[in-house]
């Protein structure tokens, strides 16, 4: 695994360490300050007012909140299996902040750069699957295992389409480094040939970050609360912000490998970052506050009856059209 | 199928169609106060009558509208024929002649039975049960006659004329542990005992206990699924969680003094609930309503009715995974309530309607609210229909799904928007109209695929004829008494009261008492926001009920479910309850 750098080479340790320490910082703020964003947005868009008591716009509404789910009680229910029941909600936010650190945030700014990054962001979100089930068989509860089901089946179907929606930009672009991706965007953002690849990952990423209208390992109206029914506390605290990484990261690779991550005129290159992840991250939360939820087997069905064609038809004709350019050139 | 515009049909050639049948004597007729035709039928031969009544007469009777029971022991005017202890009696409905019929059967001891229904009709079923449950009376042949309202290990029948009706008259409540824990044990769900198997060839079935609290099962409702995999293959209804004896109350209650009762059985129906009792108290009493008091009451009515339906369509598309629609319907529900509250004073449970009129008239600068309301609304509704009913995702989870046919509704017992979906414009408000509903023009919506996706639908259209018709209500609202200028209108009118000491005593005893209300039996039944929901009141001459029944929609919509979501998904189970659009309270009474 080799280091490459853009600009700047990130060579001290101490350099790496604090990059990395601030990003970590930045990511969890992030995912905090994001339910609050949610809940006033879907707030918005529904015609109420959200948290708007707790400090400034309510923005203190998550610290209290907060507050108040690191003093609960840390109860494990007599009937689970304590161990994994406890190990669970850790997958998730050490698999999605795994994945995160591969996203070069801007030139110079990310934790690592390493020439398989996209592979390493899908290994590490196919783990997220494992929180899941472990959850809910671990829980010993029927709605819970049932969600596990439904989680199971899904994330491992749409991580199908997922790797093969990229694997078209991989073709544009000649590698597996982000940041290189990026860089090879500086013509052309990958959204414009890549649209279908764009289309068939957001919907996969929504699916893998099991969000509204994807979210029926949760379904709160048919499983209670799915998965996490017996979860409360720090633990299930643990899921919450799993889950707002996971959209953060996911809006992130969305950016980065489709809509030229840091590059654009004018704006300092974080700032373009940060406003093309709150643009995605903004899409996710109007797609919470617009759809239904499909079925579990609609779901299934239209996953491999219309992703997963459509994602083949975009890598065999991006194939094509590569090796046409490099025929012709 | 078209509803008949005909008026009710009392033809009395029923009579003569059962003697040429079983012979002369078979079935006696009674006298009433309300427009259905009674016959008395002796125990012995119910059943071919019954038989007959559904299957074998000319137009027959289809549909088992209700089947409950009168406990005769404590009556001061028996008018039971032979002397009786209790009776039975069958409510059967027919939409070809557009009538109802009832026949009772007399039984005498104290514990009698009579052979089952279930056969001729499923939907009797529950209703049996209800009545081994509140009376005591079996029913041989009956597939599994256990308690349905009350917990399985409660003694006596409450409402027999010798059980208690109060707390305070029962001895003290205890809960030790032992007893705790056998309440407990009662409660364990035993798949053998309603013929459910564990195990079917190679698949091991899972039970999942849905209720009686789950986010989608809007009350304290409880069904026990019969999992393979995700697929339904078999469930049991559980209901009786929400039951608060309301007929019995009304026994305890004077006739005034239960009208708030009523609003508490559909407790998103509000006023509309106090309907119903009103009338068939009017016409115990012989009461004849002013113009304005009939045009004020279907406004409120139709004012619920779109209550009603907001909560409804707000949580439907909610139980199919959209967030945002309830909140836009619950804030609509409010300015619906702001008119309710500036009329009635009250919100959800006004108790506004009177024996003989409403409580106060419509007050100053009441046209202007409803008015703005109207102009609100109408745009509101086009585009809930962009955000909800025209939903890709929310159309592929509802068409399709729960879905029955017009024979088979009628089977079971189906009243409402639920009947309307499959095809069949039955609405009582055109079918029989009551309190004036004659004179407005409005149109009964309908669909035709009987699924989950139509019965939304209709309520959808209902909302937009409930405008129409609260705007004629604004438009040609008649001046006049708020209140019927009749002895038993209860309270009387203050402006009599006055004048001399016979007034004053009147009105005093109206108050205090409560209207004596002569002996007789009358039932009026309104197009609900669920459904029929109906009053039958017997008055014994007295100051309270002696037998009030309440026949509520949703009972008889319920005690389908297993029938429409068997093969199904969980899913499309929670979809199907939001279709039915049920409020425990509703169900349990």
């Amino acid at each position: 695994m080799g280091r490459r750098g853009e600009g700047k080479p990130v060579s001290s340790l101490a350099q790496g360490l604090a990059n990395a320490f601030g990003i970590l910082v930045g990511l969890l703020g992030l995912a905090a300050g994001l339910i609050w964003v949610e809940r006033r947005l879907l707030a918005l868009w529904q015609d109420r007012y959200g948290p708007n008591r707790v400090g400034p716009f309510g923005l203190l509404q998550v610290v209290a909140d907060m507050i108040k789910i690191f003093f609960k009680d840390d109860w494990v229910p007599p009937f689970a299996d304590a161990p994994v029941f406890v190990l669970a909600p850790m997958v998730i936010v050490l698999s999605t902040l795994g994945a995160f650190a591969v996203v070069p945030l801007a030139p110079g700014i990310g934790v690592s750069d390493l020439n398989i990054g996209l592979l390493f962001f899908l290994a590490m979100s196919s783990l997220g699957v494992y929180s899941v089930i472990l959850a809910g068989w671990a829980s010993n509860n029927k709605y819970a295992l049932l969600g596990a089901l439904r989680g199971a089946a899904q994330m491992l179907s749409y991580e199908v389409f997922m790797g093969l929606a990229l694997m078209g930009v991989v073709l544009e672009a000649g590698t597996f480094d982000l940041r290189s991706i990026v860089i090879a965007q500086r013509h052309l953002w990958y959204c414009v040939p890549q649209f279908f690849g764009l289309v068939v990952f957001v919907v996969a990423g929504i699916a893998e970050a099991r969000r509204l209208p994807f979210d029926l390992p949760e379904a709160e109206a048919e499983l209670v609360a799915g998965f996490h029914t017996e979860y409360s506390g720090l633990k299930f605290g643990l899921f919450f912000v799993g889950e707002y990484i996971g959209i953060i990261v996911i809006s992130a690779m969305i950016a980065t490998l489709f809509f030229g991550g840091w590059l654009g005129p004018g704006l300092p290159p974080i700032a373009w970052f940060l406003v093309k992840v709150a643009v995605g991250i903004a899409f996710f939360i109007l797609l919470r506050a617009s759809l239904p939820r499909p079925r579990y087997d609609q779901l299934m069905a239209y996953g491999w009856k219309v992703m997963l064609p459509v994602a083949l038809a975009n890598l065999a004709v991006t194939g094509a059209v590569v090796v046409a350019r490099a025929g012709g050139g | 199928m078209r509803a008949p515009e005909s008026p009710v049909d009392r033809d009395d050639g029923i009579q003569a169609q059962f003697e040429a049948e079983f012979g002369p004597g078979v079935a006696r007729p009674q006298a009433t106060r309300d427009e259905v035709p009674t016959f008395r039928v002796d125990a012995n031969r119910v059943k071919p009558v019954l038989r007959f009544a559904k299957c074998g007469m000319a137009r027959p009777y289809p549909m088992l509208y209700d089947l409950t029971a009168i406990d005769e022991r404590e009556r001061v005017h028996p008018d039971a024929d032979p002397p009786a202890d209790f009776t039975l009696v069958y409510h059967l409905l027919s939409f070809e002649r557009n009538a109802d019929l009832r026949i009772k059967v007399p039984l005498q001891g104290d514990r009698p039975s009579l052979e089952t229904v279930t056969d001729l009709w499923p939907a009797a079923n529950w209703y049996e049960r209800e009545v081994w449950d509140m009376f005591g009376i079996g029913f041989p042949g009956h597939p599994h006659l256990v308690r349905l309202l009350m917990p399985p290990t409660w003694v006596g029948h409450p409402l027999r004329k010798e059980h208690p009706a109060r707390a305070t008259e029962m001895a003290e409540y205890r809960l030790p542990p032992e007893r705790e824990d056998a309440e407990q044990a009662a409660l364990k769900f035993r798949p053998e005992d309603w013929g459910m198997r564990p195990a079917s060839g190679r698949s091991e079935f899972m039970f999942l206990n849905l209720g009686p609290n789950h986010p989608s099962v809007h009350g304290v409702f409880r069904i026990v699924l019969e999992l393979d995999g995700e697929e339904i293959v078999d469930c049991v209804p559980d209901i009786g969680y929400h039951h608060r004896g309301a007929e019995k109350m009304a026994e305890r209650q004077s006739w005034h003094s239960f009208i708030p009762y009523t609003d508490r059985v559909d407790y998103l129906g509000g006023v509309m609930n106090n309907l119903p009792y009103v009338l068939a108290v009017e016409k115990l009493a012989g009461i004849q309503l002013p113009a304005r008091v009939q045009v004020i009451r279907v406004m409120m009515a139709e004012f619920f009715r779109i209550a009603s339906h907001l909560v409804f369509y707000g949580t439907f598309a909610q139980d199919v995974g959209a967030l945002s629609p309830v909140f836009f319907m619950f804030s609509d529900r409010e300015r619906v309530f702001d008119i309710v509250e500036a009329i009635c004073g009250g919100r959800m449970h006004p108790g506004w309607f009177r024996i003989g009129g409403v409580a106060q008239d419509l007050p100053q600068g009441w046209d202007r609210l409803v008015a703005e309301f109207v102009r609100y609304f109408k745009p509101r509704l086009d585009h809930y229909d962009r955000m909800v009913m025209r939903n890709a995702i929310l159309k592929k989870r509802t068409q399709g799904v729960g879905r029955y046919s017009l024979e088979e509704a009628i089977e079971w017992g189906v009243t409402g928007p639920g009947l309307r979906a499959c095809g069949f414009a039955w609405d009582f408000r055109k079918a029989r109209p009551y309190s004036g509903y004659e004179q407005f023009e409005f149109d009964v919506p309908v669909a035709t695929h009987g699924d989950a996706y139509d019965r939304c639908l209709v309520r959808v259209q209902e909302m937009r004829e409930s405008l129409r018709i609260i705007e004629q209500c604004l438009a040609h609202m008649p001046a006049g008494d708020y209140k019927a200028r009749h002895p038993l209108t209860t309270p009387p009118p203050r402006e009599r009261m006055l004048h001399d000491i016979e007034t004053l005593i009147d009105h005093f005893l109206g108050v205090s008492w409560g209207p004596v209300i002569p002996p007789g039996e009358a039932f009026a039944n309104v197009e609900a926001t669920k459904g029929a929901n109906g009053y039958y009141l017997i008055s014994d001459g007295g100051t309270m009920a002696y037998r009030a029944r309440i026949r509520t929609p949703t009972f008889a919509h319920l005690q389908m479910i297993p029938l429409i979501s068997r093969g199904l998904m969980i899913a499309d189970l929670i979809a199907i309850l939001g279709s039915i659009d049920f409020v425990m309270a509703d169900v349990d009474r």
